[in-house]
Parts: C-alpha cells; sequence; structure tokens
C-alpha cells in the first residue's frame, strides 16, 4: 500500500481526449470495422487461436477426412511403436501406437471430436439454464433470488468427482451420464456470474428510463439486460470450455468418465500410465493437448474479456 | 505584445519568490487513436502563498497538467516530452523516481478530485496516515507516528481525532475522507499543493468548509495551491491568479478581480456568460456551439477559432501569441483589444 | 394561478434496515421521504433542491413510479398514479417522461439512437414503423439534432449530444410532465448553457411541465417557477422562486445560499451559518431535523414544526415563524 502513488484519476483526459472522434463540425469521425477492430487491441493472440483451431476444432469437424486409420482397433503386430523420429518409428504413425497397435495421432483425433462434443453440449446446456436462472434471480430479486442464490451455493460446494464416482457407480459409465454430471456442475458458475452483472445493469439509469418509457419487464430483460450481459457470457463461455475439458480428462482418467475403447484425451493418458517409462508417447501427446488446449482457451478468454470490456468501445466519462 | 515568446506567459512579478516554476511543459499522451497533446506548451510561475486557479472544461489537459506537476502521468500512455518543472530551484523532471518519491508530500503534493479513489478501503484512516508520514520518516517509531497523525487530523478540523484514526474510509462522509485526504497531502508542510477539483465530489455546504479549511491551512503555512477546476465559482471563492486553458494550452492568464471585470479572450468570455448565477435573474445564458477540437488534431490556428464568434482569417492561419493587457494580465487571442465586453 | 397537473400528498418512503443474511429481521426505518406533498403546475417548472441524501431522488422515482411509496399519494390529473394499471397505466407512461443526470448511463450503449428515442412510443402505442421513424426524426429535429444521426450509436456521442438524445426521448410521445433528475450537473459548463436553453425554449413551445432535482442554486434560479428546499427527507420551505432567492426564510435555506460559491471574487463568502454534517439517516435528530446545525436552535426545536404560510404561497416549517414564537 502506498498513500501517495495512488492510481491517479487520469481517465478525465485520456478519454475524453479518446471520445472527441468529432470533426470541427461535430460531425462523429467514423472508421471502418477493421481498423476499430485491429486498433482496439493490437496484440490478438494469435498462437492461442491457432492452437485452439488446429488442436481442436479442425480435427473434431474433420476427423474422417485426415485420418484413415481405426482409433477403435488397432493392428496388435504393430503394438507399441515409437514416434516416426525415434528408432522403430514408423511415418505411418506418425506419433507412435498403443499397446494395442492403435494409432495414437488417430485417437488424439478423434478424441479432439469427443472433447468439442462434450464441451459444446455441457455448455449449451449451462449456459442457457444458468443464465436464464441468473437473470430472472439478479433482476426480479426477493424470493426468486433467495432461491436461486442458494441453489448456486449449493451447487458450487458440491464435491464434482465424488458425485460423478457414486452415479457412475450407480448407472455405469456413458457419454450421456458424463455430459449430464458436467452440466450439473458448470450452470451454477453462469448462473452466479450473470446474476451479478444484472444486478448492477438493473440499477443503471437506462434501464430506470426504460421503465419510465414503458416498457415491460421482460422486453426489458431481453432488449436492455441481456445484450448487456452478453459480454460476460462469451468471455464465461470461452474459459469454461477449457474447464470443462480438464474436468473430462479427469473423470474419463479415473474411469468415471468417457467408457473404453472411445478415444477420450482423459483415457488415452490413462491408459499410458502402465507404460509411461518405457513407452511414454501413450500418455505424453493427449497430455500435451489437453495442456495446449487449456491453456490457449484461457489466454484467448482473458484477451477476449479485455477485447469486449464496454470501456473500450463506449469510453467511461470523467 | 512579445511575439517572441508564444508559448510563454508574460510574467508578473511574484510577491515573493516563485517556489514552482513550469517553463514550456508539454505532455502527450500516446493513444491508440495518436498521439494526445494534453498539455502542449503551459508555462506559468508561482510564488509562496498565493493561489493559482486553472480553469478548463474536460478534455482541456487541466488534470493531465496537474498529474505531470507531481509526474503521475499514467503509464505507459502518458509522457512529459518537454519543458521544465523548477521546484525550489531543480527541475523535478530530472529527478529519479526515487528522489521524485521524497519530493512529493514534502515540497508538492496534491489532492485528487474524488476522496472515495484516493483511500484504500482496506486499511485504517490511521494506517493510511502512518504510511504517509513513513515515507518521509522511515525511523519513527508508533508512538511518534501516532501523535503526528493526530495532528494532522487536528490540523484539518477532524473532531475526535484519535477515534477518527481506528475508522475505515467507508464509515465516514465524503467531506470527512477528503479532509483526510488533506491531512495526508498537507502532513508534511509541502510549498506547494495541487488540488484537482477538490469539491466536485462534495455537497454544496461541505464545499463551502471544504474550501474554506483550504484557505485556513495556506494561511496558517504559507502553502502555494494550484486549484484546478472547472467551475468559475471555486475561482472566485479561493484564487489569488487566474489561467484559463482550452485545448492543451493557456489562453489567457490574470489577476482574478481582472478575469472577472475585464475578460481579454473570447472563451474566458463565454465561459462567463454562460454560467447561470445564484444572485441574479437571468433570461437567456450564452452558450457556446461546437466541440473542441481533438487534441490528436489540432488546428495550426488558434485552437478555439471554430467556435469564436468574432474569428477572423488570421486566427485560422496564425497561433495567436500573448497579448500583454496590464503587466500581469494577458490573453492569446488576436483580437483581444477589439472584442466587446460585456457583449452586446 | 396555473392550473394543477401533479398533486403530491404527504409522500413517504421508508426503507426497512435489516440485519442478519436472506432478510433477517427489520431493525428500524430510514426514513428517505417523509411527508411531501407539492403541486406541479401545468407548463410551469418545480424544482425540488438540496444536498445528496435529502429524499429529493427519490422523491423522483416515486413520482416516476418506479418506487412503490409508504404512505401518501401521486395525483396526476386527479388519478392516483401508483393505482393505475392496463390502459391507464399507459397513459400515464405517455404522460410523464423523465431525464436522467448521467447521459453516459442512460443510454442503453447497444441500442442505436432512433431506437432509444423511439423506445417509449413502441411501448405504448401501436404505430407503423414508417409513422415511428418519421417521428422520431421530427424530435430529433425538435432537441437541434439531424435525422441521419438517429442510425448513431450513443458511444459516438458527446455528452451534450447524448443528453439531447435522452431528451428526445422523453419528449416522443409529447408528455405534460417532465422529470429532470439533476439534467445538466455532469455536463460542461458551455454544454450546460446549451441544455438549459433548450429546456426553456421547448417548454414555451411545448407547455410541458418540468419537476427539476438539482442541487445547484444557479440552475435552479435559471430554469424554475417555484422552488421547494428539500432537508432529510421534508419539503422546509417552498414558494416562487423570487421568494426563495429574494427573501429565503428557513435557517438551512439561508445557509445554502451563504455556502454557495460567489459569482465573482468580490462576493466572497463571509460567513458560514450552517456547520457540520448532515446527521445519520438511520438515527436523524428528533423535531427538527435541521436543529443539530441550526445556527438559530431553540429549546422548541426539539418538537416538530408545522408548515406556516408565511406569504402567499410562501410556506416554511421553521419554529422562527410559528405565531406565538415571531
Amino acid at each position: 500500500m502506498s498513500v501517495r502513488n495512488q492510481p491517479a484519476r487520469f481517465e478525465s483526459d485520456t478519454d475524453e481526449a479518446l471520445e472527441l472522434n468529432f470533426d470541427i463540425q461535430g460531425h462523429p469521425v467514423r472508421r471502418p470495422w477493421w481498423k476499430v477492430w485491429s486498433k482496439r487491441n493490437n496484440r490478438v493472440p494469435w498462437v492461442s487461436i491457432f492452437v485452439v483451431l488446429f488442436v481442436l476444432v479442425l480435427p473434431a469437424l474433420l476427423a474422417d477426412v485426415i485420418t484413415t486409420h481405426d482409433p477403435l482397433r488397432g493392428v496388435l503386430a504393430d503394438r507399441l511403436t515409437p514416434p516416426f523420429w525415434m528408432e522403430g518409428g514408423t511415418t505411418t504413425y506418425p506419433l507412435g501406437t498403443d499397446k494395442q497397435g492403435r494409432d495414437i495421432l488417430t485417437r488424439l483425433i478423434y478424441g479432439a471430436r469427443i472433447s468439442l462434443t462434450v464441451s459444446t453440449i455441457t455448455i449449451l446446456i449451462g449456459a442457457v439454464v444458468g443464465s436464464t436462472l441468473g437473470l430472472l434471480a439478479g433482476y426480479f430479486g426477493g424470493w426468486v433470488d433467495r432461491f436461486v442464490s442458494w441453489l448456486i451455493d449449493t451447487f458450487l460446494s458440491l464435491p464434482h468427482v465424488l458425485l460423478a464416482l457414486v452415479i457412475v457407480a450407480a448407472i455405469g459409465p456413458s457419454f450421456v451420464t458424463i455430459v449430464a454430471i458436467i452440466a450439473v456442475t458448470i450452470w451454477a458458475s453462469f448462473a452466479r456470474q450473470v446474476r451479478g452483472e444484472t444486478l448492477s445493469v438493473r440499477e443503471t439509469e437506462y434501464v430506470a428510463r426504460a421503465h419510465v418509457a414503458g416498457t415491460t419487464s421482460w422486453r426489458i430483460l431481453l432488449r436492455h439486460v441481456l445484450p448487456n450481459v452478453a459480454n460476460t457470457l462469451i468471455v464465461l463461455a470461452t474459459l469454461q470450455v477449457g474447464v470443462v475439458i480438464l474436468e473430462e480428462s479427469s473423470l474419463s482418467f479415473i474411469g468415471a468418465g468417457i467408457p473404453r475403447p472411445n478415444p477420450s484425451w482423459g483415457v488415452m493418458v490413462a491408459d499410458g500410465r502402465d507404460q509411461i517409462l518405457i513407452s511414454w508417447w501413450i500418455s505424453f501427446f493427449p497430455g500435451l493437448c489437453i495442456l495446449l488446449v487449456v491453456l490457449s482457451l484461457n489466454l484467448l478468454g482473458d484477451w477476449l474479456r479485455d477485447f469486449l470490456d464496454p470501456k473500450m468501445r463506449q469510453r467511461g466519462r470523467s | 505584445m512579445s511575439l517572441d515568446q508564444p508559448m510563454g506567459t508574460v510574467n508578473d512579478v511574484p510577491r515573493t519568490a516563485p517556489v514552482l516554476e513550469v517553463q514550456d511543459l508539454r505532455t502527450y499522451l500516446y493513444t491508440r487513436w495518436g498521439t494526445t497533446k494534453a498539455v502542449d506548451g503551459v508555462s506559468f510561475s508561482l510564488g509562496s502563498g498565493e493561489t493559482l486557479g486553472i480553469v478548463g472544461e474536460s478534455g482541456s489537459g487541466k488534470s493531465m497538467l496537474a498529474l505531470s506537476l507531481v509526474r503521475l502521468t499514467p503509464e505507459p500512455a502518458g509522457k512529459i516530452v518537454g519543458g521544465r518543472v523548477m521546484l525550489n530551484g531543480r527541475n523535478v523532471l530530472d529527478l529519479t523516481d526515487r528522489q521524485m518519491r521524497e519530493v512529493r508530500g514534502k515540497e508538492i503534493s496534491m489532492i485528487l478530485q474524488d476522496p472515495q479513489q484516493s483511500l484504500n478501503p482496506v486499511f485504517s484512516v490511521g494506517d493510511q496516515l502512518a504510511e504517509a508520514i513513513r515515507v518521509h520518516d522511515r525511523d519513527l517509531d508508533d508512538k511518534l507516528i501516532h501523535e503526528r497523525s493526530v495532528d494532522a487530523l487536528k490540523s484539518v478540523h477532524v473532531p475526535a481525532p484519535e477515534r477518527r484514526l481506528k475508522n475505515f474510509p467507508h464509515q465516514m462522509s465524503g467531506g470527512m475522507k477528503q479532509r483526510i485526504v488533506g491531512a495526508m497531502a498537507m502532513a508534511y508542510q509541502p510549498q506547494v499543493l495541487v488540488a484537482d477539483e477538490p469539491t466536485t465530489a462534495l455537497d454544496v455546504t461541505i464545499q463551502a468548509q471544504y474550501l474554506r479549511l483550504l484557505k485556513d491551512l495556506q494561511e496558517r503555512t504559507g502553502v502555494a495551491i494550484i486549484v484546478i477546476t472547472h467551475d468559475f465559482g471555486v475561482i472566485a471563492e479561493t484564487c489569488d491568479r487566474v489561467a484559463v486553458m482550452y485545448a492543451g494550452r493557456f489562453v489567457e492568464e490574470g489577476p482574478v478581480e481582472q478575469i472577472f471585470d475585464h475578460p481579454r479572450h473570447p472563451y474566458t468570455r463565454a465561459l462567463l456568460e454562460s454560467r447561470p448565477k445564484v444572485d441574479l435573474k437571468s433570461t437567456r445564458l450564452q452558450s457556446i456551439d461546437g466541440q473542441p477540437p481533438s487534441l490528436i488534431d489540432l488546428p495550426i490556428g488558434c485552437r478555439f477559432a471554430a467556435r469564436c464568434a468574432y474569428a477572423i482569417e488570421r486566427c485560422l492561419a496564425e497561433y495567436p501569441p500573448w497579448f500583454e493587457i496590464t503587466e500581469a494580465h494577458a490573453a492569446a487571442c488576436w483580437r483581444s483589444e477589439e472584442v466587446p465586453w460585456p457583449s452586446p | 394561478m396555473a392550473e394543477p397537473l401533479m398533486v403530491v400528498e404527504s409522500l413517504s418512503k421508508h426503507y426497512p434496515v435489516s440485519e442478519g443474511q436472506y432478510g433477517g429481521r427489520t431493525v428500524g426505518y430510514v426514513k428517505a421521504v417523509d411527508g411531501v406533498s407539492f403541486t406541479i403546475e401545468k407548463g410551469r417548472t418545480l424544482a425540488l433542491v438540496g444536498e445528496s441524501g435529502c429524499g429529493k431522488t427519490t422523491t423522483a422515482r416515486l413520482v416516476l413510479r418506479l418506487r412503490t411509496p409508504t404512505g401518501g399519494t401521486v395525483k396526476l390529473e386527479e388519478r392516483d398514479v401508483h393505482q393505475l394499471s392496463g390502459a391507464d397505466l399507459k397513459w400515464f407512461r405517455t404522460s410523464v417522461q423523465a431525464v436522467f443526470q448521467d447521459p453516459w448511463a442512460s443510454l442503453s450503449p447497444r441500442m442505436r439512437v432512433r431506437d432509444i428515442v423511439a423506445e417509449p412510443l413502441v411501448a405504448n402505442h401501436r404505430v407503423s414503423k414508417d409513422e415511428v421513424r418519421e417521428r422520431v426524426g421530427v424530435t430529433l429535429e425538435k432537441v437541434g439534432m439531424q435525422r441521419w444521426q438517429g442510425d448513431l450509436y450513443p458511444h459516438e456521442f458527446s455528452g451534450g449530444q447524448r443528453q439531447r438524445v435522452a431528451l428526445a426521448s422523453a419528449l416522443i410521445t409529447e408528455p405534460r410532465l417532465l422529470v429532470l433528475d439533476e439534467p445538466v450537473s455532469a455536463l460542461d459548463v458551455s454544454v450546460q448553457a446549451q441544455v438549459m436553453n433548450l429546456l426553456k425554449d421547448l417548454q414555451a413551445e411545448l407547455g410541458t411541465a418540468f419537476l427539476l432535482i438539482s442541487h445547484d442554486l444557479a440552475t435552479v434560479r435559471y430554469v424554475a417557477d417555484h422552488v421547494a428546499v428539500m432537508y432529510m427527507g421534508s419539503i422546509v420551505e417552498s414558494g416562487s422562486v423570487d421568494q426563495i432567492f429574494e427573501t429565503p426564510r428557513h435557517p438551512y435555506t439561508r445557509g445554502l445560499f451563504d455556502a454557495a460559491l460567489p459569482t465573482h471574487p468580490r462576493n466572497r463568502t463571509e460567513k458560514l451559518e450552517i456547520k457540520g454534517e448532515m446527521p445519520s439517516p438511520l438515527n436523524p435528530p428528533t423535531g427538527c431535523r435541521f436543529r443539530t446545525r441550526c445556527p438559530q436552535v431553540m429549546s422548541i426545536c426539539e418538537t416538530v414544526p408545522e408548515t406556516i404560510e408565511v406569504a402567499q404561497g410562501h410556506r416554511v416549517a421553521c419554529h422562527l415563524f410559528t405565531p406565538e414564537w415571531s
């Protein structure tokens, strides 16, 4: 803490100066969107975008086109082939094979498809359910808010892994189970964030103005509140993709997630566990994929948060 | 008329030797949209015990000028690119950051507009005052620091100072918080105090009390005060001299009575005529049309010309030099002699 | 005397103060507005003046039906505003509009100006797209803007222009009453004059009544016809603008004038009548709320003063003017 080196209030001049996008007659100076885009933040995280695109999205969409190997059935004769640059490696299996002779690269590509599907579905469910409840709680307050807040608190304090294990033990692992478990755990973070944003948007003067104009509550929610919490939603969803991938991998790793022989990255890491010292590539590449994708998504989310910050668009007043 | 020093000011001879002398100060902001010339060649001097008012609208660069004086321009966008700030005979801009920390508080201090932002909400007032004192006296023991803190609060007339030291900012009213900020700024009796909009966040009755307090502090310690404001009322209440700032530069400077009675720059006049009066029923206010120019893309001529009712071609083509009206009063306007006052 | 448009009688808003989580129990009340009465005449301006926390903004929100009062009534043309529903409510929403203090906060950043301006019209009437377009254009011109500017977003405008947009939106349904909550205090000095002049012109042209909420005495003097001075939830003095500014009676009103900054360095403040700060609204003084800061406090001030009419239309709530004391 330093009393004298307080963060000075400098917005007045910087922002006012930025705000003066007028020519001398008071007409605003309009800039083409690409200029605004590139000027608003010149540090676009291209590497992260590249990683997410080429490790997650493209493989997931084009798996059948990219590779001809079967992700589920291997050639036992070729089992435990090392990556191509090592002795005994072959370019038929660029990243080697596992102990059942399945191509690691192929399984990674199909694994991306699982990761992307699971995260898309769970985030869609989580975002829709969570933000609806959050909007209602934040906007209407009263008992709705108390109930939803209580639900959020409860769900955020559930031990996810334990819950997953119990459910899987009871009904067995399946794609639907894992999606349901993850969706149940992530809606609460959406609800909490949206509720908070809604609370502050509700108190703004433009919402008061809309009330005075006679706009109905539902219309205010849709036209005034939702667009102004949309940024937060986008950022949160991006960050949550990483969380979901991590959670799905962890659950799959301990056997409570995607059932074998499906090539989830988490399952692959688990499969290579006992060979880690000899055939390290079985666990290493899926692990690397998880690390790269989750890290990139987090960086991308952080950048999006800054990029979409309304202050960058609609500059604050002094 | 002095054509040879277009940026400078015609300096009156201050009553005492100047404690602060600013020469051709330039502070630019490097933003995404371009270079903003927030302070673009400002000069003035200030004697001890004197109060200078700097009046301007938002975007005139007045806050950036204030921050430049204490070298707290926002990093990395803001840079002091030229000029000198002579404080007690040495150039503040040449000091190292460490030396500057010593100077801040001891020789020059600052009060910001919003006490809410100047106090850290998680520390008690006592802790924050102690911190301010420790910056300069690292070896003081707790008891002495406590005594000094109590004295500092007493100097700004805070009732029950011992009890107040234990309070947190949220337990106090805005006026009380601003007094605490004042106490911190004045704890080491600096020779210069920069007050940036010190009362805009305060209520009418509290505002008057606070301005009274500043005057009182000045009488006791002889501190020179720079009041930065948009409000001519604050100027009328507290200042000896006034400088009017527009688009990064001073356009008129002079003793407060002369500025109010015989403003020479059309912008000063327009500002004075655009405010409603408490003590007079006005039928129609003068308003200034248009917008101030962008500080990124400034015109070559007078910066006010596009909004000025008296502009001639020369105003657009050539930046006006300072025209001396009296020894202490000058305006940067080609037509300062011809413009009628009060306006018809 | 002009016809009354809105009559407010003993309006109160008491907020419960509670302890504990999820509701908890009520430990007291903050009387944000406590028994406020005033009348707004057709086509005239009433100003509510006071410092922050005096209840003027809460009063405005009650009048606008953004909050429900805990007591008293607000009547617009003899109809109780807080009892309206259905078509009557639509009538109210088109009759009363508002302009808020902060033009940076009162315009939704994600809507185009033309949609913002059209909002009160679209929300209350069935109108064709062409008609909406036309009315938006006409209204923008009325506040000194150009039609094409409707296609822009609020962040493309300066503060003064934004306040014009807010004003256009408020005027599009041709309301009878406009509530102006500190309409110029967030603007630059030179722009304040533009907006105040515009307000006066529009009132003369359209005959709209204004309820002006302000802390700035100079603004009030320039814009208002009648003034009510509020302190801690109640009106302490009310009257015509000349009565209040030429012959202020209540010690608080006089103190406010003393504290107002001078218009010329020759008139610097000599003495400050009002000492100290406003007491906590959680624990207000008994009797006259101003007595803790009043320079003329007497023993009787521990009882609540009645409102006395000291001149035609000039009312003061102070014991100095009760017959047995004066």
